[in-house]
């Protein structure tokens, strides 16, 4: 095994590679006709896991998305639910 | 370049290896016996015969913490403390050696607490000796500061990249006044050398994550890296202290052996006891005894093979802790107990505990070490000079 000493990561953006959204326990799911793109989940989201294409909200990032509910929280439509995986 | 020798104590020696070194961090917290070191340092900071950038920290947690981070930007980072300031260290000595930050820190040595006392045994260096720390000792004024030079070959060697923590006996090296012999500046620069950071943070255009999460599946591994950058330090030392007899013709070695090759009894001992114990010896010698003494220079990687090569075929073999392991073994006892274990038939092995909190042990006491063995009045384990 090849490891690099002390735990240093020594390539940039690595985190990508890394999926982290196994072990969610909750799922958001946005509600296309409330959202009005004004793009509050994507800054707020601690994660990768708001995808965004010309202003526009595109989907999630499920691979990256821990479920912790914060883009719901934020949303002033109130356009994204959790929902039990 | 000849010099002159001088008389200086052991804190102000270290002092002035650094300042000869000039190191690129230094942050520090004083505590006695250690302050001496870094009082004369932080005057040649500010009389700039240095460059370093010197941070008066509020804690020993702080000051470990600033040298790792500095360490790890990619500077060249000396500190040093004592005692309980380097328990409060204790959180970070780990961090220190698991990142593989090869800081150099003076260790002045005092006991624990509690009873408060200043005075010196190796209580603090042995609360400490499993933090993946390289730990070498010093007999005398001479080498504790031949030893803060010696630390950075050793540390940052690129087979090694652990810290290194130099001891030296509180008071009776740091504070006392000794003839020493120092090293032209220049030589010293050239010894040290350019410092070459592996994956400094500082580097931009080779960005590097410290400090993340690392996962059962990867922990173990980067742990037995450490294991073999300690395996490696064995011989990394033996190289360093070759290159340092060539400037200076002061020679080391993992294990250093005074009059034990004919020896029927030995002692084991650390730091500054082993010069006490030499006179010691020369004493008996001349009653016709056949003693010797050792000492393992470099404590951590333990010369383990070499310890075992020193003590076979002896009659008896006192290991001498200037710390108590309080329900167990001292670790030095341990330490050389273990070594022979390889041996096909084990010397008597005894453990002698002394001088803790700074109790004297001098000539008349430590010759008991000896006689005790002789006569076969020697118990397994020995609290010598103890008054209750």
């Amino acid at each position: 095994m090849s490891l690099v000493p002390g735990g240093r990561v020594i390539e940039p953006g690595s985190a990508l590679k890394f999926e982290t959204g196994d072990w969610r326990s909750f799922r958001p799911i946005l509600d296309r006709e409330a959202c009005i793109d004004c793009m509050t989940c994507w800054i707020y989201c601690p994660d990768d896991s708001v995808i965004v294409n010309d202003g526009k909200f595109c989907d999630f990032r499920m691979t990256h998305c821990k479920g912790c509910g914060i883009c719901a929280k934020v949303c002033p439509k109130k356009a994204i639910t959790m929902v039990l995986e | 370049m000849e010099h002159k020798d001088i008389a200086i104590n052991g804190d102000s020696a270290i002092a002035m290896a650094w300042k000869q070194i000039n190191p690129d961090v230094c942050a520090a917290y004083p505590i006695t016996p250690q302050t001496i070191i870094v009082e004369r340092f932080s005057d040649y900071v500010a009389d700039g015969e240095v460059s370093t950038e010197f941070v008066c920290t509020e804690s020993e947690h702080s000051a470990l913490t600033l040298c790792i981070a500095s360490a790890a930007a990619g500077a060249r980072t000396v500190t040093a403390t004592a005692s309980v300031g380097l328990g409060y260290m204790w959180e970070m000595l780990g961090i220190a050696s698991g990142l593989r930050m090869p800081l150099t820190m003076a260790v002045s040595n005092r006991t624990l607490s509690a009873p408060i006392n200043i005075h010196c045994d190796h209580g603090d260096a042995m609360a400490s000796r499993d933090a993946g720390w390289l730990m070498i000792f010093a007999e005398n004024v001479q080498e504790a500061y031949d030893n803060a030079i010696i630390a950075l070959r050793i540390a940052e060697h690129k087979d090694v990249q652990l810290p290194m923590m130099t001891c030296l006996d509180g008071f009776i090296l740091t504070h006392a006044i000794e003839r020493m012999t120092p090293i032209d500046t220049h030589d010293v620069k050239e010894f040290v050398g350019e410092y070459k950071p592996v994956y400094p943070l500082l580097d931009l255009k080779n960005p590097v994550t410290y400090g993340v999460m690392d996962s059962p599946d990867f922990f173990y591994e980067h742990r037995y890296q450490m294991k073999m950058a300690m395996d490696a330090a064995l011989d990394v030392t033996e190289k360093v202290f070759k290159d340092f007899a060539k400037m200076t013709g002061r020679k080391y070695s993992l294990v250093e052996e005074y009059k034990c090759d004919d020896a029927d009894y030995v002692a084991v001992c650390l730091g500054s006891t082993f010069g006490t114990m030499k006179a010691t010896v020369d004493i008996l010698r001349k009653e016709g005894k056949k003693v010797g003494v050792m000492m393992p220079r470099l404590y951590r990687p333990l010369p383990s093979k070499d310890i075992a090569k020193a003590v076979k075929g002896k009659k008896g073999v006192a290991v001498m802790d200037k710390f108590m392991t309080l329900g167990g073994y001292s670790p030095l006892y341990e330490d050389v107990v273990a070594s022979a274990v390889c041996l096909d038939k084990m010397p008597e092995m005894y453990s002698y505990v002394y001088g803790l909190g700074g109790r004297d042990a001098r000539v008349d006491v430590l010759k008991t070490v000896f006689t005790d063995m002789i006569d076969k009045k020697a118990k397994k384990v020995n609290y010598l000079g103890v008054k209750l």
